[in-house]
C-alpha cells in the first residue's frame, strides 16, 4: 500500500426525512483493494455518489490527491481521475467496442470520427489490461463479463486514479470473476486505488486489503482484511444496537393450518427449488442481501413471471397460477416493493384504487356502482387511518405510507387470505412506517397470512414470527424467531453457493 | 428517497377552471371565440348553410375520434382509421351498388369490417406486444390496399337521397320546408353521452384509464389487461364503421385511395381537446370539443381567404400548442 490518494472525513448528508450519511469516512490508498461493505441501505452507494458529485454533501471534507476536491457532477470527477464502474453496465449495445470505450471523447480527422485509430487504441489498452477482446466487435455480442472488461478499460483510458466497483461481480460466472481479479490485482500493482463494494464475503477475503464497514449511514470502522474474520467483519455490519421491540416469540396461534405451501419452486435463474410453508395468523419474514432472489420468488408465487417447475397449495389444495388473475382469484394479494410502478395507479383517484382489484363486487354487470366504491373506500380511509382530503383524490397527491394504505384496502377490499407484503416500509417516513407494522401484526393477528420481504433487518426480526433466508435464488435457511438473531441471518444470507 | 417530494405537488386547491373541467372548459371557450371570429370577419361564414356545412363535414371525424379516444388513453393510438372508414365504406357500398343488397345490410357489413379490423389490431398490439403507432400504421396501409382491391379501383357512390336505399341519407340530415335540418348532431351528441357513461362509469372504462396510466399495476391487481386493452381497440374499430357510414351518407362518392390523413383530424381533436398522448387522462367530451376546433379550422379558415395549404400549417401549430400544453401538465404533476 501506498501514500493516501483520497480521504472522505465527516461526510454528512440528510434527504427529506432521512439522515442518510452520519459523519462517514473513508481513506483509500494508491495500491489498494478497499472494501466498502454493510448492509442494504447502509449509506455505500450513497457515499460513492457524494464522492463523485451526484449528490451534494451537507457537510465533511474530501481530500484527493492532497487537495480539498468537490466535483459537481461525474464528468469532474472522472476528469480528475475518479471513475465508477457500476453494477447495471451503461453499454450501447448496438456500437462497437472501440465506439463505446472512447464514447464522448471520441478520435477525430478532421469533421470525420476516425474509427480506425479508436481501434487500435483500445486494442492498446486491452493488450496492456492483457484481456482479449476485438475492438471492432458489436458490443451487445460480448459476455456480460467481456462487456464488464470494457467498461472497466473505459475507466482505465480516462487516466483514473481510483476506480469504485459497485457490486462488480454480481452477474459475473466463477472464470469472469477469476479474471476480473486479475486485471484489479494488475490495477492495483500499478499503484490506482480502488474502492470495492460487495456483499460476498468470500471475495473480500480473497481480493482485498482494508475493509470500511457502515450502517445506517454511519461509518462503524475500518479493518485491514487479512487479520479478520468473516464474524468480524459481520458483527460490524449488523452491530451490536437493541432496536426497538424485536419479536422474541412466535405469535402464531398453535396448530395453525397451513394456507400457503410452495413446493420446489423453479423462475428464471433468480428462484431455485424455493419450497417454504405459510401458515393462517403468522408473519413469515423473507431475509436476505440484495439480488437474492425474494422478489423474484414473490412474482413467480403471484403469477407476475412465469414459472418453471414446481407446486403451489393453498389450503392444501393444488393451485395452477399462470397469471396474476389466478393469483388474486386463489386469495392472493401482493404489495410491491414499488409501488409507484407496480403498486398503484397514480392518476386514479383513492376510491378507484382501493376497488382496483375487486371491480366485479362493487359493479351490477358492466356497470360500476360508484355509490358502492365510494361507499368502501371511505371505510377503509377510515380503519386505516389513511390521511387524504377524500377518496376523491388522486393518489399521486398522497405521501408514500398513506399511499401504501391505499394498496393494502385495495387487497382487503378483495379480502385476500394471503398477502405479500414486498419492502412494506420502502421510501416511508419512520411514523407512518410504525401504522404500517401495527396493521400488519392487526391483520395478522385476524387470521391472515403474511409474506414480508424486507431488506432491513430491524424490520425483519421486530415482524417476522418465522424467517425464511435466501441468498443467490436459493433459500439458505429457516429460523424461529426465537432463535433468529442478526448474526446467523446475516451467516445465512452470506452463506456461500457450490 | 429522492422522489419523497413528489407527492407533495399537484395540490387541491383546485382552480376555477379544474373544477369546470379543466383543459376542457378552455378549448370550449376557444371554440366560441372561433366561431365568434369568423363570423365577424366573414359574412358568409354566418350563413345557416355554413354552419350545417360544418356540421356535416364534423360527423365522420367526430365518430372517428370518440373511437379513437380509447386507445389514446390506454397510450396506445389508431392510426388506421382514416383509410379504414374508406375501406369499410368502400365494402359496404360495392355491395350495396353492385350486388343489390339492402341499404341496411350495407351499412351492418361496413361497420362489422370496422369491429374485424378493431379486433385486428387490438390483438396486435396487445396480445403481440406490436408498438400501437406500428401495428395501426400497417393495417392503415392494408385496409388503404383492400378497399380499392374490392371495388377495382372505382369510386362508390352509394344510393342518392332521392334513389331508393337513399332513406340512410336523412339519417344526418333531413329536409324539412326545403330546409336541411342537421340531426346527425343529435346522433353524435347520444353517442358521446353514451361513451362518456362508458368511460365513467363502466368497468370497461375504468380499465381502459387504469391500462393507459399503469399497465402493469393493472395486471398485478389481477384484472384481465389482454381483453380490455383488445377492446379499447375493438371500439375504435366500431367507431371508424360509423364513421364511414356517416362519411357515405354527406358524400356523394367515395373513392378508393383517399382516407390517408383523415386520423389525423381525430386524433388532433382528442388531443386539442384534452387527451393525453401518453394514457390515462382524458374525456370523450373533451374530444368532441376538440374536433370541432379542428372543424372550424378547417372550414372557417378558407371564409377568411387563406387556403388549404394555410389549414394545414395552422392545424399543426394548434396541434403542438395542445402537446405542449400536456407535456407541461405532466412535468407539474410529476414536480419536476
Amino acid at each position: 500500500m501506498g501514500e493516501v490518494i483520497l480521504t472522505m472525513k465527516g461526510i454528512d448528508k440528510s434527504f427529506p426525512g432521512v439522515h442518510a450519511l452520519d459523519h462517514v469516512d473513508l481513506e483509500v490508498r494508491k495500491g489498494e483493494v478497499h472494501a466498502l461493505m454493510g448492509e442494504n441501505g447502509a449509506g455505500k452507494s450513497t457515499l460513492m455518489k457524494v464522492l463523485t458529485g451526484i449528490y451534494k454533501k451537507d457537510s465533511g471534507t474530501i481530500t484527493y490527491e492532497g487537495k480539498e476536491v468537490e466535483f459537481h457532477n461525474t464528468r469532474e470527477a472522472q476528469d480528475a481521475g475518479i471513475v465508477i464502474v457500476h453494477q447495471e453496465l451503461n453499454m450501447l449495445g448496438d456500437l462497437t467496442v472501440a465506439q463505446n470505450v472512447f464514447i464522448g471523447r471520441e478520435f477525430k480527422k478532421g469533421i470525420r470520427i476516425d474509427d480506425k485509430k479508436m481501434n487500435e487504441e483500445a486494442r492498446k489498452l486491452f493488450d496492456r489490461m492483457h484481456i482479449d477482446i476485438d475492438p471492432t466487435e458489436t458490443m451487445s455480442r460480448l459476455t456480460v463479463g467481456k462487456q464488464q472488461m470494457c467498461e472497466i478499460a473505459k475507466a482505465i483510458s480516462h487516466d483514473a486514479k481510483v476506480i469504485i466497483f459497485d457490486e462488480p461481480s454480481a452477474a459475473l460466472t466463477e472464470n469472469e470473476i477469476e479474471e476480473l481479479f486479475k486485471i484489479i490485482r494488475d490495477l492495483r500493482k500499478q499503484g490506482l486505488g480502488i474502492v470495492y463494494i460487495s456483499h460476498r464475503m468470500d471475495e473480500i477475503k480473497v481480493i482485498t486489503d482494508r475493509v470500511t464497514v457502515m450502517r445506517d449511514g454511519t461509518y462503524v470502522g475500518t479493518l485491514i482484511t487479512k487479520d479478520s474474520t468473516k464474524d468480524d467483519i459481520i458483527n460490524m455490519m449488523v452491530g451490536r444496537v437493541i432496536y426497538e421491540d424485536p419479536k422474541t416469540q412466535n405469535m402464531t396461534p398453535k396448530g395453525s393450518p397451513v394456507v400457503l405451501k410452495v413446493d420446489h419452486l423453479n423462475a428464471g435463474k433468480m428462484v431455485r427449488d424455493v419450497s417454504f410453508e405459510l401458515h393462517k395468523g403468522e408473519i413469515l419474514g423473507f431475509s436476505g442481501l440484495m439480488g437474492a432472489g425474494r422478489t423474484e420468488t414473490m412474482r413467480a408465487l403471484f403469477g407476475a413471471d412465469p414459472i418453471d417447475s414446481g407446486d403451489i397449495y393453498i389450503n392444501g389444495k393444488k393451485v395452477i397460477i399462470r397469471s396474476p388473475q389466478d393469483a388474486v382469484r386463489h386469495g392472493i394479494g401482493y404489495l410491491s416493493e414499488d409501488r409507484k410502478r407496480y403498486g398503484i395507479v397514480v392518476q386514479k383517484t383513492v376510491a378507484e384504487n382501493t376497488t382496483m382489484a375487486d371491480l366485479d363486487d362493487y359493479s351490477n354487470g358492466p356497470f360500476i356502482n360508484k355509490r358502492k366504491e365510494h361507499d368502501v373506500a371511505e371505510k377503509f380511509v377510515k380503519s386505516l387511518d389513511t390521511k387524504t382530503p377524500g377518496v376523491d383524490q388522486l393518489v399521486v397527491n398522497l405521501s408514500g405510507g398513506n399511499q401504501q394504505k391505499v394498496v393494502i384496502a385495495k387487497w382487503l377490499t378483495r379480502n385476500s387470505d394471503i398477502l405479500i407484503f414486498d419492502e412494506p416500509t420502502r421510501g416511508i417516513d419512520v411514523g407512518a412506517k410504525n401504522e404500517i407494522y401495527k396493521l400488519m401484526n392487526q391483520l395478522a393477528a385476524e387470521g391472515k397470512a403474511i409474506i414480508m420481504v424486507s431488506s432491513e433487518m430491524t424490520e425483519i426480526l421486530r415482524m417476522s414470527d418465522r424467517i425464511v433466508v435466501m441468498c443467490e435464488g436459493k433459500k439458505t435457511g429457516e429460523l424461529d424467531i426465537s432463535e433468529a438473531t442478526q448474526e446467523n441471518i446475516m451467516n445465512m444470507a452470506t452463506r456461500e453457493i457450490d | 428517497m429522492a422522489n419523497k417530494s413528489v407527492s407533495k405537488t399537484a395540490g387541491t386547491n383546485r382552480s376555477f377552471i379544474d373544477r369546470m373541467g379543466g383543459q376542457k372548459f378552455i378549448v370550449l371557450i376557444i371554440v366560441i371565440a372561433m366561431f365568434i371570429f369568423f363570423s365577424a370577419m366573414s359574412p358568409g361564414f354566418r350563413k345557416y348553410t355554413t354552419i350545417v356545412s360544418i356540421l356535416d363535414y364534423s360527423y365522420y371525424i367526430a365518430l372517428m375520434a370518440i373511437g379513437v379516444t380509447f386507445p389514446l388513453l390506454t397510450a396506445g393510438v389508431d392510426l388506421s382509421i382514416g383509410t379504414g372508414l374508406i375501406c369499410y365504406s368502400l365494402i359496404g357500398g360495392y355491395l350495396v351498388v353492385h350486388q343489390d343488397w339492402p341499404v341496411a345490410a350495407g351499412m351492418l357489413v361496413t361497420v362489422l369490417m370496422g369491429v374485424i379490423f378493431g379486433v385486428i389490431n387490438g390483438c396486435l398490439v396487445a396480445l403481440m406486444d406490436l408498438p400501437a403507432f406500428l401495428a395501426t400504421l400497417c393495417t392503415c396501409m392494408i385496409t388503404r390496399g383492400f378497399g380499392a382491391f374490392v371495388v377495382g379501383g372505382y369510386g362508390i357512390p352509394w344510393p342518392t337521397a332521392t334513389a331508393p336505399g337513399g332513406w340512410f341519407r336523412s339519417i344526418f340530415k333531413i329536409q324539412v320546408n326545403g330546409q336541411n335540418i342537421p340531426v346527425g348532431f343529435l346522433w353524435i351528441i347520444l353517442l358521446v353521452i353514451i361513451m362518456s357513461f362508458v368511460l365513467n362509469h363502466t368497468k370497461m372504462g375504468r380499465y381502459t384509464l387504469a391500462i393507459g396510466s399503469n399497465k402493469e399495476a393493472t395486471r398485478l391487481s389481477g384484472v384481465n389487461v389482454k381483453f380490455y386493452h383488445v377492446m379499447a381497440y375493438v371500439i375504435c374499430g366500431f367507431f371508424a364503421g360509423l364513421a364511414a357510414i356517416a362519411y357515405s351518407a354527406i358524400f356523394a362518392t367515395v373513392q378508393p385511395g383517399s382516407g390517408a390523413g383523415f386520423e389525423m383530424d381525430a386524433i388532433g381533436g382528442a388531443i386539442v381537446g384534452g387527451v393525453s398522448m401518453t394514457g390515462g387522462v382524458g374525456s370523450v367530451t373533451g374530444t368532441l370539443i376538440g374536433v370541432f376546433v379542428i372543424c372550424l379550422l378547417k372550414t372557417g379558415l378558407p371564409f377568411i381567404g387563406l387556403t388549404a395549404n394555410w389549414q394545414q400549417i395552422i392545424t399543426g401549430l394548434v396541434l403542438i400548442v395542445a402537446v405542449m400544453i400536456d407535456i407541461v401538465k405532466r412535468k407539474r404533476e410529476s414536480g419536476k
